[in-house]
């Protein structure tokens, strides 16, 4: 009885050794790293507890920096969501040739890695104050771009840049959803007398609702977290909270290394939220696609 | 039915020209740079370049190092949860999707903070240090992609009875890992190697607060300081990261219409 007991034993460390390097890997590089920043953004330079830089960042400073971030991620994951929806209908069930379908996801697989510093580049040679689509509003329409207020290194002009990753995120997303859509459900509603808004009102949309809902969530925290476009875009001139917290890492802006720990779990909190809602929206997808 | 069709197409042409115009305008701006004709001299100007060569062959032998170790760690541990540790699998799960909620910039902090040269680990007190922890960090930012998809490749084999018969043939452990289950979960392990490399060549963020000198930096430099060299790198980049998806699609296309092994 004990032999066999150490033998148990013996088999569950062998299990339990196999992931070893992969907790271990895990809890340096990602649990610690994460966990230290948490514990600072409660603790005083003195390293005693306080909630005095949770506090610190209902500045209006910190706080315009937030909501400038917020409105950026929102606009771009709406708009993306959007347009990357009715791409996705529009393939899926608008009854265009199949070789239209592959070379979107083919592009959207391509354009959705198409971040970062390049991207910032491409939107400057485009829409930048000597970029082509500036230059052809102006030199054969007369329109003046910036004349009219439009700047690419603002709200709008970041928006329309993050929404180029957005928009093949959402149809990577959600064309397997909109494939899941059955057939006979279509045909069940029509011989019950429903209009083809009817169909999508009371039967299509609301069965895609939480794939919709959820892919936009997922964009939004995807935009929330993104820096490096904004960052070779606009330099440091503006402040949203990721090129905030990477002033404030370079050389601590803020004057107080905790309330930079702060900083960073606002961002974990929002993400965190974000995909967590995600993640549940999906489960309940799911339920559809079986 | 006919206006459906007409708003598809509609929907389809206001996409593309959304897709196309930037890479358009992209690749016309890189030619701009000698005065009233087009060239190719941006891309001469950048190819000579030192400090391209340089930063893009780090880049490159850090992708590497990022694929090889990744895979060292993701596929064993992969295999291990599916063998013997089905309990731990959510956990495992889990564990691989955190860094896609957490940013990178926070990650990259952490790491700052807690490996810096008067901690325990002072990964940071070189520059040898500096580009292990840089590694894994890249390690830790492919981690979803990569596990996702050596995960999806193992499902489809069943490692149970390849372990059994391997061992039966009195295979050891190695040769089980090495000879057995690498090559049948190799269209897995190739996918996850593609999006890695497209990760880590364009990543600004994490060698930018690490201090050293890789592609995404360098880029970045380069767009504060330049003209018509950026356009030009970004059409590169574009073809780089262009390259690792057709790459991937092909090895996915291929690993689906080989017969499934049972």
């Amino acid at each position: 009885m004990s032999a066999n007991r150490a033998i148990d034993l013996k088999k569950t460390a062998i299990d339990w050794l196999g992931i070893t390097p992969f907790l271990l890997f895990a809890v340096m590089f990602l649990i610690a790293p994460t966990l230290y920043l948490v514990t600072g953004a409660f603790l005083n330079p003195a390293g005693e507890f306080t909630f005095e830089n949770i506090g610190g960042l209902f500045t209006d400073k910190i706080l315009a920096s937030y909501w400038i971030s917020i409105k950026v991620s929102l606009a771009s994951s709406i708009g993306g969501a959007l347009i990357g929806f009715f791409l996705a209908w529009a393939v899926v069930l608008g009854g265009l040739p199949s070789w239209i379908r592959s070379s979107l996801l083919t592009f959207s697989g391509v354009a959705s890695n198409f971040a970062g510093v390049p991207l910032a580049f491409a939107f400057l040679a485009t829409l930048g104050r000597t970029g082509l689509v500036t230059m052809i509003l102006r030199d054969w329409f007369g329109i003046n771009l910036y004349a009219t207020g439009f700047n690419l290194l603002s709200f709008v002009g970041l928006t329309l840049t993050y929404m180029y990753f957005q928009i093949p995120l959402m149809v990577l997303i959600i064309t397997p959803a909109l494939d899941g859509l059955k057939k006979e459900w279509r045909e069940a509603a029509e011989i019950l007398g429903a209009t083809n808004r009817q169909y999508w009102t009371k039967v299509a949309l609301p069965i895609l609702f939480p794939s919709i809902l959820g892919t936009t969530l997922l964009l939004f925290a995807n935009a929330f977290g993104a820096i490096a476009t904004a960052y070779s875009l606009t330099g440091s001139t503006f402040n949203i909270v990721p090129i905030q917290l990477y002033a404030q890492i370079r050389g601590d802006v803020l004057h107080n290394p905790n309330l930079g720990y702060a900083l960073a779990l606002g961002m974990i909190v929002i993400t965190g939220i974000s995909n967590l809602i995600y993640i549940w929206l999906r489960m309940r997808a799911e339920r559809w696609q079986k | 039915m006919k206006t459906q069709k007409i708003g598809a197409w509609i929907a389809v042409l206001f996409g593309a020209s959304y897709f196309i115009v930037p890479l358009i305008a992209t690749f016309e701006f890189s030619l701009r740079m000698r005065r009233g004709e087009y060239s190719f001299d941006a891309y001469r100007s950048v190819f000579s370049d030192v400090q391209f060569r340089e930063s893009f062959s780090y880049s490159i032998v850090m992708a590497i190092l990022t694929i090889v170790f990744g895979v060292l760690l993701v596929v064993p541990t992969a295999y291990w949860v599916r063998l013997r540790l089905p309990q731990m699998r959510p956990v495992v799960e889990f564990i691989t999707l955190m860094p896609l909620v957490i940013p990178a910039i926070v990650i990259v902090f952490g790491y700052l903070r807690l490996y810096n040269s008067s901690s325990y680990i002072p990964f940071t007190g070189s520059a040898r240090g500096t580009d292990l922890l840089l590694m894994f960090s890249f390690m830790t930012l492919s981690l979803p992609y990569m596990y996702r998809s050596v995960d999806t490749a193992m499902r489809t084999i069943d490692v149970g009875t390849l372990t059994e018969a391997a061992q039966s043939l009195g295979a050891s452990w190695p040769t089980i890992m090495f000879k057995c289950i690498f090559p049948n979960v190799m269209s897995g392990v190739l996918s996850g190697a593609f999006i890695t490399f497209a990760i880590v060549i364009g990543e600004f963020t994490m060698p930018s607060l690490l201090n050293r000198p890789a592609f995404g930096p360098y880029l970045q430099l380069i767009g504060a300081n330049r003209a018509y060299e950026p356009p030009a790198l970004a059409v590169i980049a574009f073809a780089i990261t262009w390259g690792c998806m057709v790459l991937l699609q092909l090895v996915s296309r291929f690993s689906k219409s080989a017969p499934s092994k049972p």
